[in-house]
């Protein structure tokens, strides 16, 4: 245990010595709250021309969200700069020569940058709900009272955490940042919805990490037909995210670093 | 102590290290001697634990790296000096190395000043040049005082001063009881700073002895003898002579000889029968670079692709890893007299050290005079000039390649 909470030191001191964690971080929260804000705006003014079935389904929760389809992507640049750093500058040799326990120190590691990423999804998720809703006006607003929207708010914070852990294991696996962002970035930017979008693939698509875990933060499921609830959604990712974390650990224990 | 038995590497049909054993023991400076490409660092690495021996096994101390208690305050190691986070300041740097070893941060401090970084501590590392990046790696494998110490390449990219402080420092380390291997592809770099060798070529072993047996077991004495310039036929005269009495002569490109096979008084003795006067007659010894390069010559992997005879001024055998025994007309002095290591050959020249008691050009040349060509004969320009460029391209260890493994 002594050896885990020196890197946990270690690493807490990694994380906040570099530029880049502020850097994504920061994108993350403002892309998040901006884009979420502007398309709440956007609806509101919209929202009598809007067809009936669009207005009859409208989720004031998630539309809140719509900026973390964007956000996440810095979620995914920090998860992928925090293990995929190590790689790229050498550092894990010096790091694996002080802590030859590469279990610990990978898990280690990984806790710290979850936990910070947690705390950042959290800010993220209130404040993005809240200012959506400012924005969506007395009309269509919600409260965090009313029924499923503290799961949604609180749940949009677990799914960027669980993006950014996703993240963190894939990049151990391909240990270079640059592969981990080429192949992560266009899958959830594009690939995702492609495949949740086009009819063909779609029942395969919901089964997506980030598909599966957006479920986690709508409140309005009328004409939905995923066979799994809000919860279900985001166990489906957390299987994900264990996959790429187990799949990192045994890339790390085997291979020559 | 580290200790290395029938250590193997491969890598699917490559063999980096084969059957490699060694020990490293404490109390001296053991140098880790290779052209490049020959598995010093896989070596290295499989001592820290870093990759996995395909066979054989290592340990320090008795014990496997990954299985030692508390390995870094045992062993530290400088394997990479760009090996760091360039957006991370060096004190945050040493700091998340201190903590993850659970050394206090009072001890960065310390060793901050010990390299000379404390005026830089704050900055990013980024902006290091290669020299400081050096010193912060050694800073960093010094954190946890520990007694095993592994040094790869640790004198790339220093100036003249940085040279002598790691020279002086391993030295220091070894002199406190620590274990000290030294990896290094120069030759003269070791020869100054390393008490015991081993030399790899190809991943095998090629030798692991001290530096003096070193340099005896690996090079051949020789002499000089010059016969007027004035009297062609004398040298001719000599050459037969010298030859019917069992010694090999062969012609140096400044027209002198290079007599193998007979002691000097020998060849004093039938000069002085033929009738021959004699200008020069002077003993030599191979050098320890000399020495390197022809155990290795048959190791080398990256060799330049230009054939050293081709280039004008080089006589064929007086390249490096041409004749057994070497020529010092492969290595002229200038080579030396224009590089950062001029300065640190100078005090060794009548201390006695790995070149004392040779009076080859090293030891005879004296520093800072203006050199009187290679052997102390009328200068030949047209002919060092193109020599020294060759030496670039042919030799791995020389000390002018440094400055292309700078670049890496």
């Amino acid at each position: 245990m002594a050896v885990a909470s020196q890197v946990l030191t270690s690493e807490w001191t990694k994380i906040r010595s570099v530029r880049s964690t502020v850097w994504t971080l920061g994108i993350a929260v403002v892309v998040t709250v901006v884009m979420g804000a502007a398309i709440c705006l956007l609806v509101k003014n919209d929202f009598d021309s809007m067809p009936v079935r669009e207005r009859l389904t409208f989720d004031a929760t998630s539309t809140a969200f719509a900026g973390m389809g964007l956000g996440q992507l810095a979620m995914i640049v920090f998860g992928v700069l925090v293990v995929g750093g190590e790689y790229s500058t050498g550092m894990i040799r010096t790091s694996l020569a002080a802590v030859p326990q590469r279990g610990t120190f990978l898990f280690s590691k990984i806790t710290v940058a979850t936990l910070l990423a947690f705390v950042v999804s959290l800010v993220t998720s209130f404040v993005a709900f809240s200012v959506g809703q400012a924005m969506l006006g007395a009309d269509l607003r919600v409260g965090l009272g009313d029924p499923g929207v503290l799961r949604a708010v609180f749940g949009g914070a677990l799914y960027m955490t669980l993006i950014a852990l996703f993240s963190m294991g894939v990049a151990a696996v391909l240990r270079s940042p640059m592969l981990s962002l080429g192949i992560l970035m266009p899958f959830f930017f594009l690939i995702s919805n492609i495949l949740g979008a086009v009819s063909a693939t779609r029942k395969l698509g919901r089964y997506l990490p980030d598909q599966a875990g957006q479920k986690v933060m709508k409140v309005v499921t009328t004409g939905d037909d995923v066979p799994y609830g809000p919860w279900g959604g985001l166990g489906i990712m957390a299987l994900w995210v264990i996959a790429a974390l187990i799949a990192g650990y045994l890339f790390l224990k085997k291979r020559d670093a | 102590m580290i200790e290395a038995v029938g250590l193997t590497k491969r890598y699917g049909a490559k063999t980096a290290v084969h059957n490699l054993s060694f020990q490293v023991r404490p109390g001296t400076v053991t140098g880790f001697l290779g052209p490049n490409g020959s598995g010093k660092s896989t070596t290295m690495r499989m001592i820290l634990g870093l990759d996995t021996p395909t066979s054989g096994h290592v340990t320090i101390g008795g014990h496997p790296f990954r299985k030692l208690p508390n390995a870094p305050r045992q062993v530290g190691a400088l394997l990479d000096a760009k090996a760091v986070h360039g957006g991370r300041s060096a004190r945050q740097h040493l700091l998340s190395l201190a903590q993850l070893s659970g050394i206090p941060a009072s001890r960065v401090d310390e060793v901050l000043g010990l390299v000379g970084l404390q005026d830089v501590a704050k900055k990013r590392s980024k902006g290091f040049s290669l020299g400081m990046g050096q010193r912060l790696g050694i800073a960093a494998a010094m954190l946890g005082d520990p007694q095993v110490l592994l040094f790869d390449e640790p004198v790339n990219g220093l100036d003249p001063d940085g040279i002598l402080w790691v020279r002086n420092l391993m030295k220091q380390l070894a002199s406190e009881g620590r274990t000290v291997f030294v990896s290094s592809h120069l030759m003269s770099e070791m020869a100054l700073t390393a008490e015991h060798l081993i030399v790899i070529g190809r991943g095998q072993l090629l030798a692991d002895m001290n530096v003096k047996d070193f340099i005896a077991a690996n090079s051949t004495g020789f002499a000089r003898v010059r016969t007027p310039d004035t009297e062609p036929a004398q040298g001719e005269k000599l050459t037969s002579v010298l030859s019917e009495a069992g010694g090999q002569v062969a012609p140096e490109p400044d027209g002198a000889l290079r007599v193998t096979g007979l002691a000097l008084p020998r060849i004093s003795d039938l000069a002085h029968e033929a009738g021959v006067r004699l200008w020069e007659l002077s003993p030599h010894q191979a050098s320890l670079e000399e020495a390197y390069m022809q155990l290795t010559q048959g190791a080398v992997d990256y060799r330049s692709a230009v054939p050293p005879q081709a280039v004008p001024g080089v006589v064929p055998g007086g390249m490096p890893g041409g004749v057994p025994g070497g020529v010092p007309g492969g290595l002229p002095p200038q080579g030396y007299a224009g590089d950062p290591y001029a300065g640190a050959y100078g005090p060794q020249a009548g201390a006695p050290g790995p070149y004392a008691g040779q009076p080859g050009p090293y030891g005879a040349q004296p520093q800072g005079a203006p050199a009187p060509g290679p052997y102390g004969a009328p200068p030949a320009p047209p002919q060092q000039q193109p020599q020294a460029q060759p030496q670039q391209h042919a030799a791995p260890a020389d000390p002018t390649q440094q400055h292309s493994e700078d670049a890496r």
